[in-house]
């Protein structure tokens, strides 16, 4: 295997396209442990977003004016504001609130620092969420609630079993396109120092002075990454289409 | 019709991508042109380059830059940089010279040019507070340590000393997250630590480790501008020789280095 990482120690040596992620251990650990960070990142707030979502296109069509008002705010302060400025108010503003005291009697914030990026860029991407869901539920007709309220669906029955998997197909396109943006938006986190790739790839170049490599490195990660996120989620929009309903 | 004018678009702007790599006249000469002297320096780093009210970047470095600018007879323009792009200014030509707190490693050396001889230097030392307890370098392991992106120490504090380097792009976001608990203690320069230390709100707070990795800060160039690498070489010995660098020493409150004492006394 060392034969392997020193082939590029060779290609250093011999071209200078300087690659220590391969050839140096220490480097090639954490570009890694970026690398993991990053998808756990993004699968956390996929899943966390797409939550979001759900319940706030429930919330915005209830009877109460204070839950519609609610989402209303909600999305407002998200859509309106810049990812980056939400990170940093949650790390840097709320973070310094909300701080323990632990046995050793140092004062320790009670909020990690990945845990506020989750919360951040889940927070961000549910906010386009919810108005991507209610596109998909005012497309379905009018017609097709009626009949279900008619059978004696409950409100709640009718918004699970017919309202949500047909309006879920008809907005996944523009919820691939959200998920998309989000797992590019993890970058984010990079400055308040969540080790994701964007943030360790900055600390190898710094170490190693190889900003160009580092660079194509991360472009080709990305768009791997992204990539394979697009391909499944289309292999999913084929496997659940629904014949003769929409496209 | 609508092909042919794309084809023309794409040749034209190919061919303008190749006639874009300008010839380099050497930058010395440059600077005498153009009659300005582009200099990057620290705006975060109290007393050598920082930010007074005004908005105006001040400190030692800035009037480094100033004495070199006068030497050359041109007017100085400050670019404020920070640790992870001051090299990259400096070989994408944004800036003419460098003097922005930088450590003289050998591996920057294969990328810019330093000045001989180096006009100051310190150490790594942490900030903590005085809670923390911490005696030796030792105790920092598997523990926090806030960092900057881009110095040069974070590779072996991390990998030596086993630290979980916690690393921000600017030091602004570093004190923060050191007085909110993020981190244990904060690794940078002792120079900036004393600095820092003035104010009252460290006074918690305190420097206890043993200052370790102690390297001289470097003026830089581009690599390869042998004339203004040996105007600066020119330069830097007559600030030791007339003590140029202790009299802003003192101008700026910063604690006389043995350093610049045995340059003093070597050029004089």
């Amino acid at each position: 295997m060392e034969s392997f990482w020193d082939w590029f120690r060779a290609l250093y040596n011999a071209t200078g396209i300087n690659l220590p992620i391969f050839y140096d251990a220490f480097d090639r650990r954490r570009f890694i442990s970026g690398f993991l960070m990053t998808i756990k990142l993004s699968a956390i707030c996929i899943i966390a977003s797409v939550l979001i979502g759900i319940v706030g296109a429930w919330l915005q069509g209830s009877r109460l004016r204070v839950t519609r008002n609610l989402v209303h705010w909600y999305i407002q302060f998200f859509r309106n504001t810049p990812p980056l400025v939400q990170i940093y108010f949650f790390y840097f503003g709320i973070g310094s609130l909300l701080s323990v005291t632990n046995p050793a009697g140092t004062v320790v914030p009670l909020v990690s620092n990945v845990m506020w990026a989750i919360v951040s860029l889940s927070f961000f991407a549910g906010a386009f969420n919810v108005e991507i869901f209610r596109s998909g539920i005012e497309a379905v007709p009018k017609t097709t609630i009626e009949a279900a309220e008619s059978l004696g669906f409950s409100r709640m029955r009718a918004y699970l079993f017919i309202v949500l998997p047909l309006a879920f197909r008809i907005c996944l396109p523009g919820l691939n396109n959200n998920l998309v943006n989000l797992v590019k938006t993890t970058t984010l986190a990079y400055a308040i120092a969540v080790p994701e790739m964007l943030y360790v790839s900055s600390q190898i170049w710094s170490d190693a002075l190889n900003v160009p490599e580092m660079m194509n490195v991360l472009l080709v990660a990305y768009f791997l990454l992204v990539g394979s996120l697009v391909w499944v989620m289309h292999r999913w929009e084929r496997a659940i289409r629904v014949p003769g309903f929409g496209t | 019709m609508f092909k042919n004018i794309v084809s023309l678009v794409a040749t034209a702007m190919v061919l303008g991508a190749f006639g874009a790599t300008v010839a380099n006249a050497d930058v010395l000469s440059d600077i005498k042109k153009k009659g300005v002297l582009v200099v990057g320096t620290k705006a975060d780093y109290r007393p050598f380059g920082y930010l007074d009210p005004s908005g105006k970047i001040v400190g030692l470095e800035p009037d480094l830059a100033a004495d070199v600018a006068k030497r050359l007879g041109v007017k100085l323009e400050l670019v404020p940089v920070v640790a992870s792009n001051r090299i990259q200014f400096l070989q994408q030509g944004k800036i003419d010279l460098m003097i922005a707190t930088t450590s003289d490693t050998p591996e920057r050396r294969k990328i810019v040019d330093f000045i001989d001889p180096n006009y100051y230097g310190s150490g790594t030392n942490v900030l903590a507070p005085k809670s923390a307890k911490l005696a030796s370098w030792a105790d920092l392991k598997s523990k926090k340590v806030c960092l900057i992106q881009g110095a040069f120490y974070n590779k072996e504090l991390q990998e030596k000393y086993g630290v979980e380097g916690v690393a921000f792009p600017g030091t602004a976001e570093a004190y923060a997250a050191l007085r909110n608990g993020n981190c244990v203690a904060f690794a940078y320069d002792d120079t900036a630590i004393v600095g820092e230390m003035l104010k009252p709100e460290w006074s918690a707070y305190e420097m206890p480790l043993d200052t370790i990795l102690f390297v001289p800060w470097g003026i830089a160039t581009k690599q390869g501008e042998k004339d203004l690498v040996d105007f600066m070489a020119k330069t830097s010995v007559d600030w030791h020789k007339t003590g140029f660098i202790q009299q802003l020493e003192k101008k700026w409150g910063v604690k006389a280095t043995k350093f610049g004492q045995d340059m003093n006394a070597k050029y004089k």
